[in-house]
């Protein structure tokens, strides 16, 4: 094929699934959650220097943009695993019929907020 | 990296606008991508306006309605006309699919018809698919036996294990799966691919072959098999309602328990 044939269009064109953006909302997740290790890791290095760093992350934490952040964090982490399970099921060979992979990417996204605030509350509540 | 928008000659342009001639009532706004390898210009999406009182039940009839009575330069494959022969997969309002056996009554709306995504363009709806037959060709598809050919006897195969290929031997290779996977758009040229797995998986499943390790063994690649991340745009837009991302699990599956 000569290279100045078009390309047909892709992304832009092509209706989204259920599944594909449960698939690409994974990803996407994943990187952040990436990086939100990376920044609770920091988190926990600087409790080690001393309570003056711990109070001033404390502040950030609880301000409203804190908050923000957090509840995110919660979600993006509650997604994350939730999704990953139905991975780990397809690895397995369940659950690759249509209709089950679409209830449980349903399921998977309602029950991600569920869990998030789930976390929140324990976390409020008991830590 | 992938390129997530088109290249600077494949952007589409507004094309011709063409008016109902018919006073008919029930009309449908018809969106048509098109390109013509002898103008040099960019691809356009021409809209048609067509009479649905004198039309048949199905996309295809669509058509062959816009190029029998508006414009007969319009270029599409087609040829049974009944899915089985997978010559009309084309990118209907957003999903791939035979024109053949899908109802425009199930479309709301202006129908938007685009060939097959992320394939250069030969005409209008057709695209290459040159690569994709190569990566068939790859795969062996052909029973692979140890006989020599004098033999006096059949090779048999039982009833349950011919049942192990159903599902997988309907494929008619009509390639609406693997264009419609984003793994397959950016990595096009090294990952095989839903069709080509599926049919992968057909062969390494078949009880008569006598080659299965080797099959597994040459699949087992980080681009040509595990680029697939079960995305399922795949069973999602299968014509005959197969499951590739099925097959290909399997072939994952197999691999890992080997």
């Amino acid at each position: 094929m000569k290279n100045n044939n078009p390309l047909s269009p892709h992304l832009q064109i092509y209706k989204w699934q259920i599944s594909s953006l449960l698939s690409i909302t994974h990803r996407i997740v994943g990187v952040i959650n990436f990086f939100a290790i990376i920044l609770i890791c920091i988190w926990t290095m600087f409790i080690v220097f001393g309570q003056n760093n711990y109070s001033v992350i404390n502040f950030i934490l609880n301000s409203s943009f804190g908050k923000f952040l957090v509840i995110s964090l919660c979600w993006t982490f509650s997604f994350h695993i939730l999704n990953e399970l139905r991975h780990l099921f397809w690895d397995a060979g369940y659950g690759f019929d249509l209709k089950v992979a679409k209830i449980t990417g349903i399921l998977a996204f309602i029950g991600s907020f569920v869990l998030t605030i789930l976390f929140y509350i324990l976390g409020r509540n008991f830590f | 990296m992938a390129q997530f928008s088109l290249p600077q000659n494949s952007k589409i342009e507004v094309g011709k606008y063409y008016r109902d001639k018919t006073n008919s009532k029930n009309l449908k706004k018809v969106n048509v991508y098109r390109w013509d390898p002898s103008t040099g210009n960019n691809p356009c999406v021409d809209t048609f306006e067509v009479d649905m009182n004198n039309c048949g039940p199905k996309v295809l009839d669509i058509l062959f309605k816009i190029k029998n009575e508006i414009d007969p330069s319009l270029t599409f494959r087609r040829s049974c006309a009944h899915g089985v022969c997978g010559s009309c997969a084309m990118n209907i309002d957003g999903v791939n699919g035979l024109a053949c056996i899908k109802s425009h009554e199930d479309i709301k709306g202006d129908l938007n018809i685009y060939p097959l995504p992320h394939l250069k363009v030969v005409k209008d709806l057709i695209g290459d698919l040159t690569t994709l037959y190569k990566q068939y060709e790859s795969i062996q598809p052909w029973l692979k036996v140890d006989q020599t050919g004098q033999e006096k006897t059949e090779l048999k195969q039982s009833q349950k294990d011919r049942e192990k290929l159903d599902g997988y031997y309907e494929c008619i290779l009509c390639a609406c799966c693997s264009t419609s996977c984003p793994s397959y758009w950016w990595n096009g040229d090294k990952y095989l691919g839903p069709a080509v797995l599926l049919q992968a998986y057909r062969w390494i499943n078949d009880s008569r072959d006598g080659d299965k390790k080797e099959r597994l063994k040459k699949v087992a690649d980080e681009l040509k098999l595990y680029r697939c991340h079960t995305i399922m745009n795949c069973t999602n837009s299968c014509p005959k309602g197969l499951n590739p991302a099925k097959a290909i699990g399997s072939i994952k599956k197999m691999l890992a328990t080997s």
